[in-house]
């Protein structure tokens, strides 16, 4: 076991030492501000040039003098090459070297800033000299993660959770990111809720703005309006039910119906995650609005007066139910699926009739599914914006609210931090409602031991009403997706309905000439942008993801919940809080980047990343430890069985976040629109500009666009991650053999 | 997998190459007049300069959040287009920066006199009345009467059938809300706003948002600028502009160059360019019915004409300065915003 350990070890820790030196020596230390991909630097001055130099290069030169001490810890971790592990130096040396370079690249970072000293007492104590620094960039990157690594290292070296280097350095590094790029941000937003205009701090302005009328009136109960808060928590509620019913409906006519077509329910419950929410909101205004085609035809045959009824709750129940109904349904078809049949095979030889299983076996292990899908639908409508926004009417929910305290004239940050306080109370607490509902019972029923069955099918006193709903909501949607691909040909919705191509023209149309394709299309900038920036965060959000979710089912360490709670934080907040927090903390130094396309990656894989540690925590809750242990067992150290035995099981858990993440990022708008800039304009930010300027016909065709792109990239990836085998009979074969 | 990586590390590097390549000049623009006269102007920029323009458009309320929340670092060169007062706004608080520009002289008087309330740090370049318009179909249908005063909107018959925007987050709608303050006095100005609040079936997010709803036939009256319906009306929609028998108020389209600009000489070329009757006549091309700023550029035979409308003696420097703004906002939310409807 040592010498295994040893072994594999050892080439990491020389990997962090020369990776350190390289950063320090070699890669320019400051952003390069030409964009991360650009390497222009190398032949423009490099190494010498103030902007593109090595820090070593920096101190040679005498300049940013601050960046010297951190030779010492560079230097430091060489002593230990060719000490044994089990030597107490070997720890020590790499716990103080990591620790302290670590820490000075903070302190520097954040001392120093482009206007010099950042804080009063700095001044004080060295005066105001000239000196002023860049965000960090890729050499300053590299040496922190080296620091940070060879702590990690040393901290395994003393012995924590067994001495494992991967499952410490696992933790180290989630706990890093998620601090510098959830924590850091959040609470510098949420301080400026204590904030007065003169930028001193108090607690009756946070007060004043908490016990507002507009957030907890009650005025809704007489006639009048109720405040944003109770607004949002009742519509959450009814969305968090309908779309876990809906979604169960969807999972148990896929997995135990003989129903035929169940291919089409699965492709046709994923539609609406591929589409930019916003769309759907359009086309029911464009169905149901005053002059929407399905009002104008029911006013004209009975005679009525069509109203605006759409617009306010009903509008926005109904469209969030369409996008995040197959939200649920992906959480619950996992679950549904993953319920061993050999308990409910048990259950029936012990005499259960098919109710009697359904009620007391497949249901109870349901449970963690439908907690879930009940928190997702609840979290998502309460972040949810492009809905409200577009049919929210005069019902104020919690998040258009902080956009327009933020957005509006009156530019009120406080405000806007309350509410997001108050939003962030609601998921949080549904998310500790769940998991006390859930308690410490178990629900694992993939194990390693043999299990080969079928699913039962549903008792029929069942099956009918469930049938019925599903195939009912699938009709709804599949109307509502053909009225968006018609509306994109039409020349204008219910004015002018002329077929045309005209919008897709302008849009996507390209020149072919010599020097090679011309995009002269309106939409192509937005459009590359997006499916790069989306093509890049999808791996990192599953991986990041999935790590965590390990980490969280499989290892136990102190601090483990407030480690679940950072990670779950970004997904209760949301997105315009996420905008204007990241805007706040990130322009500035030590991490500096705002305005580029890293930003919007970067958000979208906090924003994104809850998805895929649920759906990672709910497969492996479901894969038994011995499966763990015997890897463990037979001499695999924790990476091995990681990679090898945990990862191919949770195939169904990295593709359900891959899939998630990439449609999440080119869908997404809330956290956007505040962090596109002009080299990096985001598809939906378009969109929501054409909407603005009443052009449907433009925004409907680029969502089209969108809604094949993503179908196809759903495809592709399916392909690639393959399909889910858990070892079971199929239906079909079964239906062969008898 | 690999392929995936592969394919997104190529476009980012085809990506990073094409703008190492477009080094040379560039300017930075953010634009909150509508998309494709943004458009429009960044790339007729580009053509006249050679200079490479990014464009960024966003309202002119998510614009000035975004100029103050990059202060200590600023990413933008110019802001072009949208309502005045936080151009003022930005002005007042530092945000950007004074200049003189040499083409002042062939500017119409309001233009100048917008710079030099802001202390040189903005400028006007073209002017919009407000007023209201509406759907005539749906008045038909809903046998009302042809409203032509502001006073006539509070007529409870019209109830549920107006749309103004939300004065926090449009310009528009702030506009709107000072201009009754100042016809008909803060008192009866806000009891305006309160009878009108009445009638109003939704405050929407942006400005022109009313009048393209009424377009659509999903609202009958819409209080905006009137050069944004007379856009819906040449665009064939069924719809009828109102300059309010009272007289009105109006805005002064504005930009300003950010103070830090990194690229300051390219953003004073823009500006002198976006200045001259040659840029100041692209407007035509988009349906962008404003009265411009250069006294030689032309005007569109379907704009308001500026000359018979009411115009009221708007105090931009008053209602344009944070702080009345915020009082102002602040008694519409206490007092207005909570009224039941």
């Amino acid at each position: 076991m040592t010498v295994a350990n040893t072994k594999t070890t050892r080439p990491v820790l020389i990997f962090w030492i020369v990776a350190g030196w390289v950063g320090y020596c070699l890669l320019p230390w400051y952003m390069v501000d030409d964009g991360l991909w650009s390497f222009k630097w190398l032949v423009d001055g490099y190494p010498f040039d103030d902007d593109y130099a090595p820090a070593a290069f920096l101190i040679g030169q005498g300049v940013k003098l601050w960046l010297a001490p951190i030779l010492i810890p560079l230097a430091m971790p060489l002593l230990v090459i060719g000490r044994p592990k089990s030597d107490p130096l070997y720890a020590r040396i790499l716990i103080i070297s990591g620790a302290l370079g670590f820490s000075w690249l903070i302190a520097q970072g954040f001392s120093i800033g482009i206007r010099g000293f950042n804080y009063d007492w700095l001044k004080l104590l060295f005066g105001e000299p000239r000196i002023r620094q860049f965000g960090m960039g890729y050499g300053a990157m590299i040496s922190a993660s080296a620091f940070l690594f060879l702590l990690t290292q040393g901290i395994a070296a003393r012995g924590a959770i067994n001495g494992d280097v991967f499952v410490v350095s696992a933790i180290g590094g989630v706990i890093t990111i998620v601090t510098a790029f959830v924590f850091y941000p959040i609470a510098n937003m949420l301080f400026s809720a204590f904030i007065t205009e003169d930028g001193a701090y108090s607690i009756s302005v946070f007060a004043a703005k908490f016990f507002d009328d507009r957030l907890w009136g009650l005025g809704c109960l007489a006639g009048a309006r109720c405040g944003a808060a109770w607004n949002s928590l009742f519509l959450a509620i009814f969305v968090g039910v309908i779309t876990t019913a809906l979604g169960l409906c969807f999972a148990l006519v896929v997995t135990r119906s003989g129903f035929r077509y169940k291919r089409t329910i699965r492709a046709l419950t994923v539609l609406p995650v591929i589409t930019p929410p916003f769309v759907i909101g359009l086309a029911l205004i464009l169905l149901f609005g005053l002059s929407g085609s399905v009002t104008v035809f029911f006013a004209d045959l009975f005679g009525i007066q069509p109203t605006r009824w759409l617009y306010g709750m009903p509008g926005i129940l109904i469209a969030q139910t369409l996008a995040f109904t197959p939200i649920a349904f992906l959480v619950l078809i996992g679950v549904v699926e993953g319920v061993s049949p050999s308990m409910e095979e048990a259950a029936q030889t012990l005499r259960a009739n098919r109710w009697q299983t359904f009620r007391t076996v497949s249901l109870p292990l349901m449970r963690p599914g439908l907690a879930n899908a009940f928190l997702l639908g609840f979290i998502e409508s309460m972040a949810d914006f492009g809905n409200p926004l577009v049919l929210g009417g005069n019902f104020d929910v919690l998040s258009t609210e902080i956009f327009f305290a933020i957005v509006g004239a009156q530019y009120d940050q406080g405000r806007a931090a309350v509410l997001a306080m108050v939003l962030l109370f609601f998921t949080l607490s549904a998310f500790y409602a769940q998991r006390a509902w859930l308690g410490k019972k178990s629900y694992t029923t993939v194990t390693g031991k043999g299990d080969a069955g079928v699913h039962p099918l549903m008792p029929v006193g069942l099956s009918l009403p469930v049938m019925i709903i599903a195939l009912t909501w699938a009709l709804f949607t599949a109307v509502v997706y053909a009225m968006i691909v018609y509306g994109s040909v039409v020349e204008l919705w219910g004015v002018n309905n002329t077929l045309t191509f005209k919008h897709y023209v302008t849009a996507f149309s390209l020149r072919i000439e010599e020097e090679g394709i011309r995009w002269t299309g309106a939409a192509w900038d937005s459009f590359w942008t997006t499916l790069s920036i989306a093509a890049i965060a999808a791996p990192l959000t599953a991986a990041v993801g999935l790590v965590t979710a390990y980490l969280l089912t499989r290892q136990s360490f102190a601090g483990k919940n407030a480690f679940e709670f950072g990670t779950m934080l970004s997904f209760a907040i949301p997105g315009t809080v996420i905008g204007v927090s990241y805007i706040l903390a990130f322009n500035v130094p030590p991490i500096e980047i705002t305005g580029t396309g890293v930003i919007l990656v970067v958000s979208f894989i906090f924003r994104n990343m809850p998805v895929g540690v649920r759906a990672g925590i709910a497969s492996m809750s479901q894969l038994d430890k011995s499966l763990d242990e015997s890897s463990l067992t037979l001499g695999a150290n924790s990476w091995q069985t990681f990679r090898r035995v945990i990862l191919p099981l949770l195939r169904p858990a990295i593709l359900a976040a891959l899939v998630y993440s990439f449609v999440r990022a080119m869908t997404a708008i809330s956290a956007v629109i505040f962090l596109v800039s002009a080299k990096y304009d985001m598809a939906t930010s378009y969109i929501i500009g054409r909407v603005e300027n009443n052009d449907y016909g433009l925004a409907i065709a680029y969502s089209t666009t969108l809604i094949f792109v993503m179908l196809s990239a759903v495809g592709l990836l399916q392909l690639i991650v393959g399909r889910v085998q858990i070892g079971r009979r199929s239906q079909l074969s079964v239906k062969d053999a008898s | 997998m690999k392929r995936l990586t592969l394919m997104a590390a190529g476009s980012m590097v085809a990506l990073g190459a094409s703008l190492g390549a477009a080094q040379a000049d560039k300017l930075t623009l953010y634009c909150s007049a509508q998309e494709d006269w943004c458009q429009l102007m960044a790339r007729s920029f580009e053509d006249a300069t050679g200079i490479d323009v990014d464009m960024t458009r966003k309202s002119s309320g998510e614009t000035f959040a975004q100029i103050r929340a990059e202060s200590s670092n600023p990413k933008g060169d110019v802001w072009w287009g949208g309502t005045g007062d936080p151009h003022l706004q930005a002005a007042e608080e530092g945000l950007t920066m004074v200049y003189v520009s040499p083409m002042r002289n062939e500017l119409h008087e309001w233009a100048i006199s917008q710079a030099e309330s802001a202390g040189n740090r903005t400028i006007g370049i073209y002017s919009g009345a407000l007023g209201y318009g509406y759907n005539t179909e749906l008045l038909a249908a809903n046998n009302l009467p042809e409203p032509a005063c502001w006073k006539d909107l509070l007529k409870p018959e019209y109830k549920g059938h107006v749309q103004m925007a939300n004065p926090n987050s449009s310009g528009t709608a702030y506009t709107t809300l000072a201009s009754m303050v100042q016809i008909f006095g803060e008192d009866d100005g806000f009891d305006f706003m309160k009878g009108l609040h009445a009638n109003i079936n939704q405050y929407t997010k942006s400005g022109s948002a009313p009048i393209k709803a009424a377009a659509r036939g999903e609202n009958t009256i819409g209080i905006v600028f009137m050069h944004d319906a007379v856009k819906q009306a040449v665009s064939g929609f069924p719809i009828k502009v109102v300059a309010p028998c009272e007289g009105t108020g109006y805005e002064i389209g504005s930009m300003s160059i950010i103070d830090g600009a990194r690229n300051e000489d390219e953003a004073k070329m823009f500006y002198d360019w976006a200045l001259s009757a040659e840029a100041q006549n692209l407007a035509l091309q988009v349906n962008a019915f404003q009265v411009p700023s250069n006294k030689g550029a032309e005007t569109s035979e379907s704009a308001p004409d500026m000359s018979t409308i009411k115009l009221i003696d708007y105090d931009f420097k008053l209602y344009g300065s944070s702080d009345e703004r915020k009082r102002l906002l602040q008694k519409w939310d206490e007092e207005v915003s909570v009224l039941p409807q």
